[in-house]
């Protein structure tokens, strides 16, 4: 049976600098997970994905995260290892962390 | 040690210049990433969590300062501002940016160091005992080898696509310091009946997700007949190897698939032809390698001021105690210097702290570093004159961290902080063990102790091998740490048991805890080892503290 479809956000890697990054409404690439578009269908996902896909000068491997609604509903990661990308790491206040 | 040949800095600044422009392809767009990941991965540079990383290659773990410096500066300048000494003896580079690594890698040229086959499923960096060349046991230096081995894998045409990555180590002490066993191939430099030199050839270990320990396939290899052995051990695994199932790839499923009996057959065939074919250039180059691995020139000193420091200085002492080895001139020592003050990441290095070990190597230690596979610098060579002076400077730099072998001097992979396969976190979990136990003051009454900690199955942290390793899983969306006890790192290794079900984030430090008090109770006398008392009475006594029955009946 096909796995029922959860919400996600789409997400990606910057080419020149490797920095994570988001797909916003405007079909634009932001830094915050906030900020990314909250693809609540299974269609609209895909979608994205497969425009994403066709971007592959800007970004490096696009994929569809998990993500729920926090309470303010803005977007927020469903699972650690986004909330790790989304923040940087927990040894040194490097990455998206120290940008904020 | 060994300087490139102009063959070597041709084909370095030649490679370079290549990546350069795949590079430039890649941003134009001429390059898909599909086209251009299998050639970034041939150069060391990965995608990782937050950003790229490159890793780059310290051959058999030996630096000389002015490389050392070299990675101090690409850790300023294009990074920020430290790098992470690695268990296959490499350093890495978290924050690099794509348009930046071209210069990156020209300058570790100008120091003669390169960041090829770092990645990808072909010989990987040949890695070897960090004490070589120095150890009071050694019976031969093994760096030889070691490059001789690089020398034949670089580039070597039938083995840039295996089936999966290879990966060999070399000792040439009876104690093996470079977990030989755990190895695609490992070799041993022994003595034949004769006194001849050879190698023992073990093949077929490796730890991940299905560990295993190496076989001895030949158990005297004649020194002269080691290129076209090895090389006849690739070619049968090239062959026989499985490619359908990149999880069954590796040479321990083919030897585990095929039985010890048939590969060794094979070898064997394939070794009369190979031995013919190679016709006696290796040896020349093997005899010239050797030259370059002389030993230096030690000197004559009187011992007065170490013996004063000794006697005046507990921290001193301690350091001394702990952190120094058996070096075969007995006016000289072995030095580890720990990347692990206690609270701090296993392997880390600031590009300050780089050159200080640099300047300490320059001025005291006849140019020589070392990067051991359990994340740690060495010192090879150290008059013990020196010693006191030497203790002082890394003091100063937050290096003199008195735990080499003990409970905090932990493997640690980076884990989910920086890893794109990791499960879990491993750095935080090394950092607060380290802590806790540096707070119960009582890391020395502990004694030797091996812990090491992967954050997946993959098992970058030899969590298999640790007498203590946790291995970080994800369950159901949440981190979760399975303990294993028993492992062996050494010429007596051994893959640890499963203690039991896994332990939460938040649980597992005091999971560590319960374990050591329990060893601390069940041990004969404060000689006995954690591993020793774990052999003398098996995992029953250590899986009752760790699940203790009021817990069990209380879930």
């Amino acid at each position: 049976m096909a796995k029922k479809f959860t919400p996600k956000v789409l997400t990606a890697n910057h080419l020149l600098s490797g920095d994570v990054i988001y797909w916003d409404e405007k079909g634009d690439w932001v830094g915050a997970f906030e900020d990314a578009l909250y693809l609540d269908t299974e269609k609209l996902a895909n979608h994205v994905l497969t425009l994403a896909e066709k971007q592959q000068d800007v970004i490096v491997g696009p994929y569809l995260a998990d993500a729920a609604l926090g309470p303010d509903d803005k977007p927020m990661p469903a699972h650690f290892r986004e909330t790790f990308r989304m923040t940087g790491p927990s040894n040194y206040h490097h990455g998206k962390q120290a940008e904020a | 040690m060994y300087s490139y040949s102009q063959f070597d800095k041709d084909f370095i600044a030649e490679r370079n210049k290549q990546f350069r422009a795949q590079v430039e392809r890649r941003i134009d767009g001429s390059l898909t990433e599909a086209e251009f990941k299998p050639l970034r991965l041939m150069n060391g540079l990965y995608l990782q969590l937050h950003a790229y990383m490159l890793r780059v290659a310290i051959p058999y773990g030996t630096l000389r300062s002015a490389q050392m410096r070299q990675l101090a500066m690409i850790a300023e300048k294009f990074d920020k501002g430290y790098g992470h000494f690695t268990t296959r003896q490499n350093i890495q580079f978290n924050w690099p940016k794509l348009r930046d690594v071209p210069d990156i890698l020209d300058a570790l040229a100008e120091v003669e160091m390169h960041a090829i086959q770092t990645s990808g499923n072909c010989v990987r960096n040949v890695t070897s005992d960090h004490f070589a060349g120095a150890a009071a046991d050694e019976i031969e230096d093994p760096r030889p080898t070691a490059e001789l081995l690089r020398q034949w894998s670089t580039d070597h045409p039938e083995f840039a696509f295996l089936g999966r990555k290879f990966k060999i180590a070399v000792v040439g002490s009876e104690t093996d310091r470079a977990v030989t066993k755990a190895h695609d191939i490992g070799l041993r430099m022994v003595r034949g009946a004769n006194g001849e030199a050879g190698y023992e050839v073990i093949v077929g270990g490796g730890l991940g997700r299905t560990p295993m320990v190496g076989k001895i396939i030949r158990d005297f290899l004649p020194a002269e007949d080691l290129l076209p052995y090895v090389e006849s051990i690739l070619q049968v695994y090239n062959r026989l190897g499985r490619r359908d199932n990149k999880y069954k790839a590796r040479i321990k499923i083919t030897v585990h698939e095929n039985g010890l009996d048939v590969i060794r057959d094979e070898v064997e065939k394939a070794f009369v032809l190979q031995r013919q074919a190679f016709g006696g250039y290796d040896q020349e180059l093997y005899a010239s390698i050797k030259e370059a691995f002389a030993p230096p020139a030690f000197i004559d000193a009187p011992l007065d001021a170490f013996y004063a420091a000794q006697n005046a200085d507990a921290s001193f002492r301690s350091f001394v105690d702990t952190n120094l080895a058996e070096h075969k001139n007995p006016d000289y020592a072995i030095v580890t210097i720990s990347t692990k003050a206690h609270g701090q990441t296993p392997g880390d290095a600031t590009a300050d702290q780089m050159r200080v070990m640099a300047d300490l190597a320059e001025t005291y230690g006849h140019d020589e570093l070392r990067i051991s596979h359990e994340q740690n610098v060495i010192l090879p060579h150290v008059h013990k004159s020196h010693l006191p002076e030497i203790f002082a400077r890394l003091r100063e730099a937050g290096l003199a961290t008195a735990n080499i072998g003990l409970i905090s001097d932990i493997i640690a992979c980076p884990g989910m902080d920086y890893c794109a396969l990791a499960t879990a976190r491993s750095i935080p979990v090394a950092q607060q063990i380290a802590t806790r136990f540096e707070k119960l003051k009582l890391e020395h009454d502990i004694g030797a102790l091996k812990i090491k900690i992967s954050g997946c199955i993959n098992a970058c942290g030899h969590h298999h091998v640790g007498h203590i390793g946790i291995l970080g899983l994800d369950r159901a969306g949440v981190e979760n740490y399975q303990i294993t006890l028993g492992g062996d790192h050494t010429e007596t290794a051994a893959i640890g048991e499963r203690a039991g079900p896994g332990f939460a984030y938040d649980e597992i430090v005091p999971a560590i805890e319960r374990l050591i008090h329990g060893y601390l109770d069940l041990r004969d006398s404060p000689e006995e080892t954690f591993i020793e008392t774990y052999r003398r009475l098996g995992a029953a006594p250590f899986k009752a503290v760790l699940y203790p029955a009021e817990q069990i009946a209380a879930e």
